[in-house]
């Protein structure tokens, strides 16, 4: 049977190619010889003074019309979920001050929560638009994760230890064991640390920051390690908060800054943008609810900020001019920001400013001027 | 000849693209091309891909200094040390807890599988509640309960659970009164094992003659003999006393000495071994059922004990149809210890983790852990074939 259908089917094979080329053939193409002159730009000038590097992951979210934020939402006051499910946090209004900004909508962020091991890959293949997940900058990931963009937070690593445990200081560390979250800096700083001295210690170790202080509660380690700020949101989520002490000193420097990925100069330009707008208001004195009024602000130099000045180079990011009086709006100034979450009567817990002051009171909190 | 050379011409009548060889031929070489093409395709797209995004694809990171911690490393470690080394710690991680786990769960999984056909109704219906419990709980689940409900629930250091100061149990681990050579024990090893080796070599020999000539070759006596014997003159030559005892004493923060099993350990392989054992179970259980009754009929009829029963007569051939599904078992037990990375347990995978991110290399260090998951799977089905290809030949 299938062996006579076979010419039947060859037959409408040729049929089909004849058909093909009738087709084609009825009508053919009008051909056309037409000399085109193509002037290559050769001089600087020719070309638009466009900052390098393409600009893909800008123009990538522009067109999602979402920005994708590497965060985290286990961790009060800087990446945590409120009451209704909503992402709340120091690192998380960063992303929402730059959706509000590039995107006019500071809710038009997807959150990716990220463990502190599986972020530095994300980052690397561009997963994640930016990276706000209290992220130390330090040499080595700038050179193999990505670009980052300026401190958010000076921080520091110390330990905490149960107030009952007979450790007063680092002169007890001897012999200690240690509950610590692998593929963090934190992890290779306490190695060099007890190291350094000379002493003894056993390390227990979860990829999940859930589960390292889980089995610091239940009692497995002596101390943990992480940074200040990180100690003090976890602490407020024990049982008996305060049984536990954390130490006054530091053995690191850990500024917690947001990256971008590597190869989009424009995108990284934009971000850092936002971050100096946040910074440069509280300095001025613009805060959330005063945008509006300041926006006609006697002073030049606010009026530029709001976008009611000259273009400090805006338009050739993609930006508008009322793009960073959005992102103030939308999340307030870096001092409104630290409020909200670690201020005095802010959401999270009590956590005193220090180095994170603006540079005016005394702190590091430094950007450069918006014009 | 004439019939030949008909055939000839009738082959010649058929066109190229009928002839079925021709039609074979080419559609082997489309899809070898198709494949091979689509490999490379992949290999160089994830190159590029790999280059745009600055990721270095090379393995020259191994040799270089660590920098991370690993917990009770069981060689020698400290982060000084390289990322290679590193691996290597992880590597024999994963292998003592499988190994120990495979062993565990063998025999553990034999006995319900016996419990589950006993005819005492209390203990089929206990061995069938604790396998269906194990098989429909996620493994993963079973390790954060054992772990964080179990291990991590036992009292602090100082409030110790004690049985007469040779093991402590406390939420730091396990720890156990343990037999370590002296100086003089190594003097010990060599007639010891020298005892064992003779002993092993006397009870094959002699027991299989037994079984060709069916007189008593006293293979049992004769044998444990030999191993009584060379236990006396390693005893003799290391001075009566090869062993001392290392007993845990509580010195600041934990214990120190003694055999100490790590929570994050002991959660792992208790947990491993328990459910995997509860699958072995139901493989042993089929393997004893597909023997035909008839054989358990005839060896009840011949006067053999259920002891005999079982150990001559059906598990020999029991056995044929266990080995292959128990190979797997044993594979998923190997590959299942990397779950070990949400308790803690620093296995060839956490270590991979960790370094990926201190290291900055995703691609190469995936592949190293999926090359070395490969090879101790290839390694392990290896033996256990040559195995399973003995008894099949032996029952045959």
């Amino acid at each position: 049977m299938s062996r006579k259908l076979f010419p039947v089917f060859a037959l409408l094979l040729v049929f089909a190619f004849l058909l093909a080329a009738c087709g084609g053939s009825a009508e053919p193409a009008p051909v056309e010889t037409v000399i085109v002159t193509v002037e290559v730009p050769v001089a600087a000038e020719a070309a638009p003074a466009a900052p390098s590097g393409s600009g893909e992951i800008l123009s990538r979210v522009i067109d999602r019309g979402k920005l994708v934020c590497g965060s985290r939402t286990d961790l009060t006051g800087f990446g945590y979920l409120d009451e209704n499910g909503r992402n709340i946090g120091f690192d998380i209004d960063l992303c929402r001050a730059v959706a509000a900004a590039v995107l006019g909508d500071p809710e038009a962020v997807e959150f990716v929560p990220l463990t502190a091991a599986d972020r530095g890959p994300a980052l690397q293949t561009a997963e994640v638009d930016i990276l706000s997940r209290n992220l130390t900058w330090n040499a080595s990931r700038d050179a193999q994760w990505g670009n980052f963009t300026n401190v958010m937070f000076y921080d520091g690593q110390t330990f905490m230890a149960r107030v009952d445990s007979g450790i007063n200081g680092p002169e007890d560390f001897d012999g200690a064991t240690v509950c610590v979250t692998s593929g963090t800096t934190t992890e290779k700083n306490v190695a060099q640390y007890f190291t350094d001295h000379g002493w003894n210690y056993e390390a227990v170790i979860f990829e999940e920051t859930a589960a390292v202080y889980s089995a610091y509660e239940e009692g497995r380690c002596d101390l943990t390690t992480s940074d200040n700020s990180q100690l003090y949101a976890v602490r407020t989520g024990f049982a008996n908060p305060d049984e536990h002490k954390i130490f006054d000193f530091f053995i690191s420097k850990e500024p917690l800054t947001p990256a971008v990925p590597h190869g989009d100069d424009a995108w990284f330009d934009t971000v850092k943008i936002v971050m100096y707008a946040l910074i440069n208001a509280e300095e001025l004195g613009v805060t959330q609810a005063n945008v509006e009024q300041m926006k006609n602000s006697d002073d030049g130099r606010i009026r530029t900020l709001l976008g009611n000045g000259d273009d400090w180079g805006y338009t050739q990011l993609g930006l508008d001019a009322d793009a960073l009086a959005r992102a103030i709006t939308a999340v307030g100034n870096y001092g409104e920001l630290y409020d909200r979450y670690l201020g005095p009567n802010g959401l999270a817990f009590t956590l005193p400013r220090g180095l994170n002051e603006n540079y005016s009171n005394g702190g590091v909190i430094y950007a450069p001027e918006i014009k | 000849m004439t019939n030949s050379n008909t055939e000839i011409q009738f082959k010649s009548e058929i066109p190229f693209y009928r002839d079925e060889r021709v039609i074979k031929a080419v559609a082997q070489i489309l899809s070898a091309v198709l494949v091979i093409g689509f490999v490379i395709w992949g290999v160089i797209n994830f190159q590029r891909a790999a280059e745009a995004r600055g990721m270095s694809l090379g393995f020259d990171f191994l040799d270089k200094p660590a920098g991370f911690p690993i917990s009770n490393p069981p060689i020698e470690y400290d982060p000084s040390m390289s990322f290679g080394r590193a691996f290597v710690v992880g590597l024999v991680n994963t292998l003592l807890v499988s190994i120990s786990g495979i062993f565990v769960a063998t025999i553990l999984g034999t006995l319900l599988a016996l419990a589950r056909l006993s005819s005492n109704w209390l203990l089929s219906r206990l061995a069938l509640v604790y396998i269906e419990f194990h098989r429909n709980i996620p493994l993963l689940v079973l390790l954060f309960i054992w772990y964080f409900t179990v291990f991590a629930k036992l009292p602090p250091v100082k409030e110790s659970i004690t049985w007469t100061s040779v093991a402590y149990l406390n939420q730091r681990g396990i720890y156990l009164t343990w037999p370590r050579l002296t100086d003089a024990g190594h003097t010990f090893v060599i007639p010891f094992m020298i005892g064992i080796i003779l002993a092993i070599i006397s009870f094959v020999t002699l027991r299989k003659r037994r079984e060709l000539t069916g007189k008593d070759t006293y293979y049992v006596p004769i044998s444990l003999g030999l191993l009584v014997i060379g236990t006396m003159i390693g005893l003799a030559v290391s001075g009566w006393k090869p062993f001392w005892l290392d007993q845990p004493v509580l010195e600041g923060f934990n214990f120190q000495g003694g055999l100490r099993l790590t929570p994050e350990f002991a959660a792992l392989f208790v947990g491993l071994s328990t459910y995997t054992a509860a699958f072995i179970a139901e493989v042993v259980r089929a393997g004893i059922q597909a023997v035909d009754r008839g054989q358990m009929e005839a060896a009840r009829a011949l006067g053999l004990n259920t002891v005999q029963v079982l150990s001559l007569v059906v598990m020999p051939q029991a056995l044929r149809v266990i080995i292959p599904p128990m190979i797997s078992q044993y594979l998923n037990l190997t590959k299942n210890s990397s779950l070990a990375l949400v308790i803690g347990f620093q296995e060839v995978f956490s270590v991979g983790k960790i370094a990926i991110n201190q290291a900055g290399r995703a691609v190469p260090v995936f592949a190293l852990v999926m090359l070395t998951y490969l090879a101790l799977s290839l390694l392990t089905s290896f033996v256990l074939n040559l195995y399973n290809r003995r008894i099949q030949f032996v029952t045959r």
